[in-house]
């Protein structure tokens, strides 16, 4: 580099010097583990969380849903959401959403789910079980709009999108305690409870 | 020909194969020069050909679950081919050690992959953990029993649990390597199965004991328990111990994905119908497990009857067995070695005079837990009569398990009888 004169040179190793301290100096065992860059952390970050930080953009109505139910989902979880071999997923009709206590195969519908983000990321990553992962952004949301609106929890007209879903209010949000899930509980409890 | 002898000659079959593609893989390689990958797999010595007991297996679109022979367990390590499982998917994943990663990321300063080279290369620790299904012992797994008639075995009743010395990583070292932000609080993680099996820890645990182990009893982690990796979350429901991890991601809110929220989580009357989010820590439990339902005692004379107790909160204290019906209770001698959070063996010494009996056992852990009877139990829970609640669906069942010996020495479930 004929830029760099002699002199400069203590400076710039005192400079990278400083540098790597900053990156590695909490590390115990710095030459384990690559690091990974933000692009690489984008193509494996799906989870979603309770407050949809991580929903994809994308859009999709009740009657879309209908469609990719009937194409890709009825096989298993038989017509309207149950009756499949599979988990049933619906309990409560359009308009007449289900309330608690659950019981039984209830508890596997979309209803007792707490928050709405649940279902989207579960069909988002583990969907359909032949080939999990292969729906569009689109399809999910429609999907997932379809699934709400036959468990009576959004009308028939609603669009799902990475705002609207979050504003879907779940019949059983308030079904779990404690009112947030904390560890550890607080006052201790037995060991049977 | 007996399936054990055409096992047999598939062995030595098998055997003479992988001799034969181990010479040809040595001759390519003297002749290429270049490293050969292996032809075969290597041979692991075969139990002997006389029946044993093994896995029951039972497999579904959504699930595959192999339930551990307890009847028939020794000592308190269940081998790794015996060892029970479950999974959310109809396939056990076949992921190569070569290229599995494992990552970190979220709220941390530094987000880091390790290949399994890696993580082998960091400070190990061995240790000696139960893994028990939540569902384990359940009403409803009683009643599936009854069903098919009181002679089916303790194994589908009980099996889903087991325990093993698990080798690898402790979390916290991996988590301290990449560096926690202050609002890091929780942590929720992803298997490599196709349902992408996915839970949320708190950090506090996290930081504890979890480890990521990378071997089971002394060999690689198998296949069906998650090869190549696997979390290991001592004491705590079976759930938290993902599979095939590959993701873990540090959050400041509990995420509460698919599985928890769904099927993890129970309505209790004495709860008002709610459910608890998390019930964490499997609770204090023991069960005889020789002689047991599905055994047949040839006649009156010395037994010993032994079974296993173990508690997700520490270690057991104490163990004692009823064998008249829970009117007196007698101590039981644990063997060696008494761990936190592992199986441990107890016996007791019996002279059956030949009569209808009902043997039990019940635990007491190290803190001051113990296990209730089946109507205590649904009693706390709010339920009156447990006997018409009693085939409801339930997790986190521990209640004392009675067993009925028959004049004819047939061994029954007794629980909901």
């Amino acid at each position: 580099m004929p830029c760099l004169r002699k002199k400069s040179l203590p400076k710039l190793s005192l400079i990278l010097l400083a540098a790597s301290l900053a990156a590695f100096g909490q590390r115990t065992y710095s030459s384990l583990g690559s690091p990974l860059s933000p692009e690489e952390i984008k193509s494996f970050d799906m989870i979603v969380g309770p407050e949809g930080k991580e929903l994809p953009p994308g859009k999709g109505t009740v009657k879309e849903g209908a469609d990719v139910y009937a194409k890709k989902c009825v096989a298993c979880h038989g017509p309207n959401g149950q009756g499949g071999a599979v988990q049933r997923l619906v309990s409560g009709s359009p308009g007449n959403p289900k309330l608690g206590p659950f019981k039984d195969t209830e508890k596997t519908t979309l209803s007792y789910y707490p928050f709405p983000t649940i279902a989207w990321d579960y069909v988002n990553r583990a969907m359909p079980a032949n080939k999990p992962g292969s729906l569009t952004p689109d399809e999910v949301y429609s999907v997932v709009a379809w699934l709400y609106y036959m468990n009576g929890i959004i009308g028939e007209s609603e669009v799902l999108d990475a705002k609207s879903l979050l504003k879907v209010q779940m019949p059983n949000r308030d079904g779990f305690v404690p009112a947030k899930p904390v560890w550890p509980p607080n006052p201790k409890k037995p060991s049977w409870y | 020909m007996s399936s054990k002898q055409s096992g047999r000659r598939q062995f030595l079959q098998r055997a003479a194969v992988a001799g034969l593609a181990a010479g040809a893989a040595n001759t390519a390689n003297a002749q290429s020069g270049a490293a050969a990958k292996p032809a075969s797999t290597p041979m692991h010595a075969e139990a002997s050909r006389f029946p044993a007991t093994g896995l029951e297996v039972t497999k579904r679109i959504d699930h595959i679950t192999y339930y551990t022979p307890i009847q028939d367990s020794a000592g308190i390590i269940t081998p790794a081919p015996l060892h029970f499982m479950q999974t959310h998917a109809s396939e056990i994943p076949d992921l190569d050690p070569k290229e599995h990663r494992l990552t970190i990321h979220g709220m941390v300063d530094r987000p880091l992959s390790f290949t399994l080279d890696e993580l082998k290369r960091l400070p190990s620790v061995s240790r000696i953990h139960f893994l028990e299904c939540h569902g384990n012992g359940s009403p409803m797994r009683h009643s599936d029993h009854e069903k098919k008639g009181s002679g089916v075995p303790i194994q589908f009743v009980h099996g889903m649990t087991s325990c093993s010395e698990w080798t690898g990583v402790l979390l916290s070292t991996l988590l301290k390597e990449a560096g926690l932000k202050k609002e890091a609080s929780w942590l929720v993680y992803e298997g490599g199965d196709p349902g992408k099996y996915t839970y949320t820890l708190p950090l506090a645990k996290a930081m504890d004991d979890v480890m990521v182990a990378y071997a089971q009893n002394g060999e690689p982690v198998r296949p069906a328990q998650g090869h190549p990796l696997r979390m290991v979350v001592p004491g705590w429901e079976g759930p938290f111990s993902v599979k095939w991890i590959k993701h873990i991601k540090v959050v400041d809110q509990p995420y509460i994905t698919w599985s928890e929220a769904m099927n993890h989580s129970i309505p209790r009357p004495d709860l008002g119908g709610k459910s608890r989010w998390h019930h964490f820590q499997m609770a204090v439990k023991s069960v005889i497990t020789r002689p047991s339902s599905g055994h047949k005692l040839p006649g009156p004379g010395f037994y010993d009857i032994t079974g296993l107790a173990w508690s997700g909160w520490g270690a057991v204290r104490r163990v004692e067995v009823s064998t008249d019906g829970g009117k007196t209770w007698k101590d039981a001698r644990l063997q060696s070695p008494v761990l936190r959070m592992a199986h441990t063996r107890f016996n007791f010494d019996w002279n059956w005079d030949g009569q209808e009996a009902l043997i039990q056992s019940r635990c007491t852990d190290d803190q001051g837990e113990t296990q209730l009877s089946v109507a205590e139990l649904y009693k706390n829970w709010g339920y009156s009569d447990y006997k018409a609640e009693g085939k409801s669906r339930a997790i986190h069942f521990n209640a004392i398990q009675p067993w009925r010996i028959a004049k004819d020495g047939s061994v029954h479930d007794a629980m909901f009888a």
